[in-house]
């Protein structure tokens, strides 16, 4: 319940964290701050509590649209690179001069499509991973090298047992005294002041 | 405080369906999950049990890596393959890791798509048994090419021969399939790791490891805005993992029934295939869950429930995996074609006969034992089980590749395989390959997928306290 007061007059202030125990108590929290009209805020939670990305009020992420244009960049290179790598005279490269390479086999037709479905699917499934992990990473603005709630000492057990709601500085309700008593309403194990 | 006392009244092994049998055992605090899980990474010095297997492992692979020299250095003379058995261990062994890589993938995203919560104590492991497993799988026809130097011809590269891959070759879409399928799961597990490397990195005692996991876990912190994104890119992944762990197996079946031999050239290859990955990497799996949990003392996580549950699912995709061998017997007698009924008949009665019975005994018969309770329970049984099953797979992709190859058509074109020391040594060694790069594993990385666990404890729900079990109104 006590703040830590000592402030050091040369860092700014960058947040106000509060420390809860359990899940029910961050879900109640995230609604209250919502409510209270923040927008600057996060919860920062050793496991994805459920509900809670509603509770903030968090939009649906554009991941899954990315995604599936990835899918068919992948679908239409595998095509590609399959139809010209059979190509009997189709010089697509303009700049690069290579050519396909005709194998004869039984007689079988050069492009063949039965034939190029595994690869087609595989290139899909390829590109559409990769972009799943890499822009999962980008629009969370990961890998982050430093960042305020690493900082703080007292912040250590996000990743462990337990659960904090930081209100940014930024916020443009974000009044200090009002906003130690709002979060302090919010009845938490503690209040961490987060330096810059 | 790393162990609490058994309070628990309720029977996880309870087959009554009003009661939800509970994933985690003796645990109601995040915090003891924590440290329960990590006790073995953050222990200063791993059990003996853990020195002893690795240097076991470390030699065998070291071996490995000289028979490899020998190999390149001499040529694929030093093993067996003659002709007509042109693919003789490297192939089998291959198909045999291959499957063996298949349940990892299985239990992260299939049974994640079905919300199969108890997949979450064995997730981890069995993804990283995956890779290993897809790392020894990919040895062998790299090595098996003869001139390994020239293995990028493999892929689509402009070259000064004007020379492109064969895109109608089944042996080519493997390339792409396991190279695929090694780069989803690696993704899969790796982005599974991350808040449980941020973890470590959070608890690390000393500046080497904060900065070693810290690098890894890439500034996770644990924001929710983040969760929410990573949520969907898993369950993207999962999605994605689904069909590419049943089509990796139907395309390794491909490089068999695309060729036109009596014995291979079946429709029944690709479901046939998947059932017996599935089969032999849930063995696999229980082979290293039951003295894993004992050494590391995770049995509080790796509860007798999820043991049980494996080995019915040993015991639906060992059943499959008969019908299947009954099934290719039936067509060859049906389809009265007198190359392909030889080739069953020659399977069961011929030159290799002890293989195919080997076969049939660990992989038919033997888990059938599963339908017993009491054999479900004993992990001592089970243990036994799952090895013989792990043996039965490998026969079973010995028989496939090998009788085929050596009685074919023309009885004057008939051969016989022999493996050298050599052929048996590469396999031994790829096991310590494989070991190694686990026991690793299990020492300096996240055993059990942490956060997860969490997840799905009762404590976790944030409407607990108001029995309300159904969708929150935000």
């Amino acid at each position: 319940m006590s703040a830590s007061k000592q402030t050091n007059a040369t860092t700014p202030l960058w947040g106000l964290a509060a420390q809860f125990s359990s899940t029910a108590a961050i879900y109640k929290a995230a609604t209250e701050t919502r409510k209270a009209g923040y927008r600057w805020f996060d919860c920062h939670v050793p496991f994805p509590v459920h509900g809670l990305d509603k509770a903030m009020g968090l939009q649906y992420t554009i991941l899954p649209i990315l995604v599936f244009f990835a899918g068919m960049t992948g679908l239409c290179v595998a095509i590609f690179l399959q139809v010209f790598t059979n190509s009997l005279e189709l010089n697509l490269w303009a700049l690069v001069p290579v050519v396909g390479y005709q194998f004869e086999v039984s007689g079988k037709p050069l492009v063949s499509a039965p034939a190029f479905v595994p690869v087609a699917f595989e290139l899909t499934v390829l590109f559409s991973a990769l972009a799943t992990v890499s822009l999962m990473l980008a629009l969370n603005k990961l890998p982050c090298l430093y960042h305020p709630v690493l900082k703080s000492s007292k912040m250590k057990r996000i990743t462990d047992d337990r659960f904090f709601l930081v209100i940014e500085a930024r916020d443009p309700k974000f009044i200090r005294s009002t906003a130690e008593v709002f979060l302090e309403s919010l009845d938490p194990e503690r209040i961490v002041e987060l330096e810059a | 405080m790393t162990t609490l006392p058994i309070d628990n009244p309720i029977d996880e092994l309870s087959d009554d369906p009003r009661q939800r049998p509970p994933l985690v055992l003796n645990h109601h605090e995040f915090g003891t999950v924590t440290t329960e899980i990590l006790r073995a990474n953050e222990a200063k010095k791993p059990p003996m049990a853990w020195y002893i297997a690795f240097v076991i492992s470390f030699s065998l692979m070291s071996f490995l890596g000289l028979l490899v020299v020998y190999l390149v250095v001499t040529g694929v003379g030093v093993w067996g393959n003659n002709n007509p058995v042109m693919w003789g261990f490297p192939i089998v062994n291959f198909v045999f890791w291959v499957g063996i890589g298949h349940a990892g993938t299985l239990i992260s995203a299939i049974l994640f798509l079905f919300r199969q919560k108890w997949r979450t104590s064995i997730n981890r492991f069995a993804e990283a048994m995956t890779i290993f497993a897809v790392i020894c799988a990919g040895l062998f026809p790299g090595i098996h090419i003869g001139r390994v130097w020239l293995a990028y011809w493999l892929f689509p590269i402009p070259n000064q021969m004007d020379l492109w891959p064969q895109f109608r070759s089944p042996l080519l879409w493997d390339v792409f399939a396991v190279g695929t399928y090694f780069t989803v799961s690696l993704l899969f597990w790796y982005v599974g790791m991350i808040p449980d490397l941020a973890t470590l990195r959070d608890r690390a005692t000393n500046q080497v490891k904060a900065i070693a996991y810290g690098f890894f876990a890439l500034g996770w912190r644990g924001s929710m805005r983040h969760w929410h994104r990573y949520e969907r890119a898993y369950l993207l992944l999962a999605a994605l993992a689904t069909p590419l762990v049943l089509s990796v197996h139907s395309v390794v079946s491909f490089d068999f029934a695309v060729a036109q031999l009596p014995g291979w050239h079946t429709t029944i290859f690709p479901p046939y295939f998947v059932a017996g990955a599935i089969f032999s990497g849930f063995a696999m799996v229980l082979s290293l869950a039951i003295p894993a949990r004992e050494l590391w003392g995770l049995k509080n996580f790796i509860t007798m429930r999820h043991i049980e549950n494996m080995c019915k699912i040993v015991l639906l995709t060992g059943s499959m995996v008969g019908y299947a061998y009954a099934m290719e017997f039936f067509m060859a007698w049906y389809s009265g074609e007198v190359y392909e009924s030889f080739a069953f008949i020659n399977r069961a009665f011929g030159q290799y006969a002890w293989a195919y019975w080997i076969m049939v005994s660990c992989n038919v018969i033997c888990p059938q034992l599963f339908w017993f309770k009491a054999v479900r329970r004993n992990v001592w049984v089970i243990f036994i089980i799952t090895l013989f099953v792990n043996l039965g797979m490998w026969f079973e992709r010995f028989v496939i590749t090998v009788t085929s190859l050596a009685n074919d058509f023309l009885p004057s074109s008939w051969g016989w395989f022999q493996p050298t020391w050599v052929d048996v040594m590469t396999f031994v060694g790829s096991f310590g390959l494989f070991m190694t790069l686990f026991l690793l594993f299990i020492r300096f990385l996240p055993v059990l997928a942490i956060a997860e666990i969490k997840g799905v404890m009762p404590e976790a729900n944030p409407h607990a306290q108001h029995d309300n079990d159904g969708e929150a109104e935000a």
